[in-house]
């Protein structure tokens, strides 16, 4: 058997994008294109040749040159910031897009999660969409049949079954549906970010099943944004940017050097994405916010230095009790820390309209090697929350702390790991 | 599917109908054909009766005016069954085609993270559709028994005609759901189409209002045949001439066939323009 699973050669895929703005000299003209351009297009609609987008000048190399190879058995992580062309390469492999150069060969029968749940039906029961989920994702229907029971207590929906899956939670949803996922059983797996879905406890019970897979011997090839996973899953990574390979190799080169380069702008612009999603308010705007550590911005850092958190905004009215804060989450999503700005302050503060920059700082030897959320948000005391959900970004802790040296295959069990002093004398 | 081996690579020209492929995701066709029978008339008061409702509405109204006011004539059998028995086929294909139209956008969610062969979705819906076919067939069956006009053996050439209506309304199908993906004009062309159509197949009245050769013409519009030829194998009416169903039928042909080739050229742009 041909130890090498799947090929890539010079694979490259070109889009059409945005429209260029012609410049018409005259009325006439414009009103002559804008008749003709239809026709023009039906004609091209007819002999098959048109697509939306063709005859736009603008194009963009989703992907260019890539190459490598994947042996069988092998788990291989690519990594890369969103839109670097990693999504547009696991589309080619899984046969949704052609390719625009070169060729990908495929040793074995080939699986592709690039979404959970992809075609349920809301109005169908969970028994129902657990055999058309299966077939949708190439499962024979005597194989579904076979796992039904093993899909149905993993997803631990048994008493909800019959039920119509639009009565669901949003929770039994998502874990029906990485549960038929979780049973795929192809030769080789392609996976796409199914981990960001769900709770942080549910998150954990995939990891959990995709290292099973892993240790089976399956091929599988893992883009994540989640860097914690791709270490522990995969022995080989490739970086990609700007649709092309910038490295590949021992994974923990890979996301070290991907996470050096992407410290700061990947997290100001995501940031500032997040920022501009909250609803607005009345009273408060969150400006800008930033994380640092040493001076420098990021949301990977290590425990054994302080981390800044330093919040720009703008108050548009007078008010009683506007506190800004934040929350450190578990992966079970239980509060661990919650600290307000006028923690501080002896009677309830009256902010006046203006611009304010409040900071905290979490301090050093605190947080456990560990992934955590934070939760920034602003609120009015007694009256509402001013920011929606808040702004929440996954806080990665390295451990740096010098605590637990001399026992470092001993995991750290609790959820902070503060420095206590302890004083040990013999007595 | 086992020891498969594929070569991923960019096609160029008109693409291979790769009829084996379909036959090996033939459970997915299935599913596809179960999902939209089971979800079909979801949340629906009337829920299967729509099927009978459809066709058997139109039958009355037509019956009204073309029948009783405008006295079109029915070739001596009742208009009421003269019509609904090319009712029957007609909203089979007006359904089917209108629904393939659509089907490729609005599964855009699984044509865009799944690969499959895209041709079942299309043809998923329309064998769907078979189901309101045969619920208001039997209600044909039952006019037929009420008007006393009882079957021949010629109502064993009946399926022939439905097979005739089934590759017309893929046909179709195939040519707007391919075009639709690229331009959503055709959703908004679609349903007036139809109803254009609708008015050059004899359905409220007889081909033989017509004298040759524009009757054997007729047969161009494939649906003429289809229509023609329920009445010929249920009813016993005479059908203008042999060559029209011919002619239809070559033409349903050359729709199924050239419109799987362009279903199948456009194919691989679904995904990145959908």
């Amino acid at each position: 058997m041909n130890k090498v699973a799947v090929e890539v050669n010079g694979l490259g895929k070109m889009y059409h994008i945005g429209r260029q703005q012609a410049n018409y000299a005259t009325i006439r003209e414009a009103a002559a294109r804008t008749v003709l351009s239809p026709i023009q297009k039906a004609g091209q609609l007819i002999r098959g040749k048109a697509t939306a987008a063709s005859g736009l000048e603008e194009i963009i190399w989703a992907l260019q040159d890539v190459s490598f190879a994947v042996q069988h058995g092998e788990v291989l992580g690519i990594v890369g910031r969103n839109g670097a062309g990693k999504s547009t390469l696991l589309k080619i492999l899984s046969r949704i897009t052609e390719p625009t150069t070169g060729y990908a060969e495929i040793n074995g029968r080939i699986g592709s999660l690039l979404e959970v749940g992809t075609g349920f039906h809301p109005e169908l029961t969970g028994r129902e969409n657990i055999f058309l989920n299966g077939a949708i994702l190439g499962m024979r229907r005597s194989e579904i049949g076979r796992k039904f029971d093993e899909i149905v207590a993993f997803a631990e929906v048994e008493k909800f079954i019959d039920t119509p899956v639009k009565h669901f939670s949003s929770g039994m949803y998502l874990r029906l549906a990485f549960a038929v996922a979780a049973h795929l059983e192809p030769e080789i797996l392609v996976i796409d970010e199914v981990l960001a879905v769900g709770d942080a406890a549910f998150q954990k019970k995939c990891l959990g099943k995709m290292g099973e897979v892993a240790r089976q011997g399956r091929t599988v090839l893992f883009v994540s944004h989640n860097m914690v996973a791709v270490r522990n899953l995969c022995n080989r990574s490739l970086w990609i940017h700007d649709g092309q390979i910038l490295l590949a190799g021992p994974t923990t080169d890979v996301v070290d050097a991907y996470l050096q380069n992407s410290l700061g702008s990947e997290v100001a612009d995501d940031l500032n994405l997040l920022l501009e999603q909250l609803p607005d308010d009345p009273a408060l705007r969150l400006d800008k916010i930033d994380i640092r550590q040493n001076g420098k911005p990021g949301t990977v850092v290590i425990n054994g230095q302080p981390i800044e958190i330093e919040i720009q905004y703008t108050v548009r009215e007078v008010v009683r009790g506007l506190r800004i804060y934040f929350d450190i989450l578990d992966e079970q999503g239980t509060i661990l820390i919650r600290s307000f700005n006028d923690d501080d302050s002896d009677e309830v503060p009256i902010i006046y309209p203006g611009t304010y920059r409040s900071t905290a700082v979490i301090p050093a030897n605190l947080l456990a090697p560990r992934e955590y959320e934070l939760i920034i948000r602003g609120t009015i005391f007694n009256v509402r929350q001013c920011t929606g959900d808040g702004v929440r970004v996954r806080l990665s802790v390295g451990a740096t702390s010098g605590i637990n040296r001399a026992y470092p295959q001993e995991p750290i069990r609790s959820k902070l790991q503060p420095a206590i002093p302890w004083s040990n004398t013999s007595t | 599917m086992n020891q498969s081996r594929v070569r991923i690579e960019p096609a160029s020209g008109w693409a291979s109908l790769k009829l084996h492929e379909i036959w090996e995701f033939r459970e997915l066709l299935y599913f596809f054909v179960w999902r939209d029978i089971k979800v079909r008339y979801k949340q629906t008061i009337l829920g299967a009766a729509w099927a009978i409702l459809q066709p058997f509405l139109t039958m009355v109204v037509f019956s009204l005016f073309f029948g009783r006011l405008a006295g079109i004539p029915s070739e001596g059998v009742p208009y009421p069954i003269f019509s609904y028995a090319a009712l029957v086929p007609w909203t089979f294909f007006a359904n089917g085609s209108n629904q393939a139209a659509n089907s490729m956008v609005g599964n855009a969610n699984l044509i865009k993270k799944i690969y499959f062969p895209r041709l079942i979705v299309p043809s998923a819906v329309v064998t769907a559709g078979l189901v309101d076919f045969v619920l208001a067939f039997i209600v044909l069956l039952l006019m037929m028994a009420y008007f006393r006009i009882y079957p021949t053996a010629r109502i064993l050439w009946t399926p022939l005609f439905l097979l005739l209506a089934i590759i017309t309304t893929m046909g179709i199908g195939l040519w707007l759901s391919a075009m639709n993906v690229q331009f959503r004009d055709v959703r908004y062309a679609v349903p007036f189409l139809i109803q254009l159509w609708l008015f050059i197949t004899p359905v409220a009245y007889p081909s033989s209002l017509l004298s040759e050769p524009w009757q054997t013409l007729y047969g161009l519009n494939p649906m003429a045949g289809v229509v023609e030829g329920f009445r010929w194998s249920l009813l016993g009416t005479e059908v203008g001439s042999l060559t029209m169903i011919l002619l239809s039928s070559l033409v349903s042909v050359i729709l199924l066939v050239s419109g799987a080739f362009y279903f199948k050229r456009l194919e691989r742009t679904f995904a990145d323009v959908v």
